[in-house]
């Protein structure tokens, strides 16, 4: 089960800046540890999140191996337009989950 | 040693151990403290929003468990029980609870473990394993706010008095007992991290420092493994009789599950 809850408001005014945060499922495993016979676990991170608004990209954050599991990310964006923001976490071995959240903007 | 300092001596030591007994008092009802408190504004931070506690996650996963088919009786926990925010709340806040058939109190995940093989005919789900997280998070997600009430009576003073007992006992090879750091000690330090008062108010938990989210069980194996002693499989008797005594000792207090902690 790959997860990954958003948390945005559902409407707002034109002009007005709206938090965004967002939540992954993700063991972001390092690659640098081993296991109890010593073998080296294989890196398991995500490795890049997008956020689109209308098909433009508004947020890009590229992860690295320290950073937490599950990671969280807000940040901010000016509601321009009613539309939809289209979220996607791409991480190793063919990680990918893609949310979709609906603004409308009056 | 002369026979007067000799005696001297047996009376210090006598002394040192009334005090020393004297000390593991329990903490009064009004001064008891919720991990939560002991915390950075950070992390309390996490754990106030659903959106920034990861544990929600875990709580998400147990609600889809919850309506999915299982077992050869296919049949889902909300085909017996209905929806979760009615059917289990406050359910979670009165375990462990006595089972007649086992004829001693069983914890949260013995139960839904109970039920997985006695109704839906499945296989048990493992201690630790994601799947009875995530049901037991989602389970006692129901009961968030609401106060720890389990139930004392003939049936379960027993094990209530065995729980306190493994409580105070000392064990391990540094010699130490739970009250002595959680009744005696808390509010100290224990190298950088706070020791708090040992109340169970939110499992299963989401710890930084695991990366995910862990039961109670996890919990006391980390502390027994700390005083280096020996510590009792998941699930066992002596694991539920002292989880039976950690909520009475922390009755009346609001659980705060999926709690987050350092």
């Amino acid at each position: 089960m790959a997860r990954a809850v958003v948390t945005m408001p559902a409407q707002a005014k034109r002009g007005e800046i709206i938090e965004i945060k967002t939540l992954a499922q993700h063991p972001m495993e390092t690659g640098f540890r081993r296991t109890q016979t010593g073998e080296l676990i294989p890196r398991d991170i995500i490795r890049r999140f997008t956020c689109t608004y209308n098909g433009v990209e508004v947020y890009r954050a590229d992860l690295h191996p320290a950073i937490a599991a599950n990671p969280l990310i807000a940040f901010t964006t000016i509601a321009t337009e009613t539309g939809t923001l289209t979220f996607q976490w791409v991480g190793d071995n063919g990680y990918t989950v893609t949310e979709i959240a609906p603004i409308r903007v009056e | 040693m002369s026979f007067s300092a000799g005696v001297r001596f047996l009376l210090l030591a006598a002394a040192c151990f009334i005090s020393a007994r004297a000390l593991t008092a329990e903490i009064p009802l009004g001064e008891r403290r919720s991990g939560y408190e002991l915390m950075a504004r950070e992390t309390r931070a996490i754990q106030d929003d659903d959106a920034t506690n990861p544990g929600m996650l875990w709580v998400l996963d147990g609600e889809a468990l919850w309506n999915k088919k299982a077992g050869a009786a296919d049949r889902s926990c909300a085909d017996c029980h209905g929806d979760a925010r009615e059917s289990m709340k406050a359910v979670a806040a009165r375990y462990p609870a006595f089972d007649t058939a086992r004829g001693r109190p069983v914890n949260l995940e013995q139960r839904i473990n109970g039920c997985r093989t006695g109704r839906q005919k499945a296989a048990p789900l493992a201690y630790e394993s994601k799947d009875l997280l995530a049901l037991s998070a989602y389970v006692a997600r129901q009961s968030h706010g609401l106060p720890i009430r389990v139930t004392i009576d003939e049936r379960t003073r027993p094990f209530l008095a065995a729980g306190k007992e493994t409580f105070h006992r000392r064990q391990g090879q540094l010699n130490l007992s739970c009250a002595l750091c959680h009744d005696d000690n808390w509010g100290k330090h224990l190298a950088g991290s706070v020791i708090p008062q040992a109340h169970p108010t939110g499992y299963p938990l989401y710890r930084l420092e695991w990366q995910g989210l862990g039961s109670l069980g996890r919990r006391l194996r980390n502390c027994l493994t700390g005083m280096r002693a020996q510590a009792p499989e998941l699930g066992s008797d002596e694991f539920v009789d002292l989880e039976l005594y950690l909520m009475w000792r922390a009755r009346e207090m609001k659980i705060e599950t999926p709690a987050v902690r350092p």
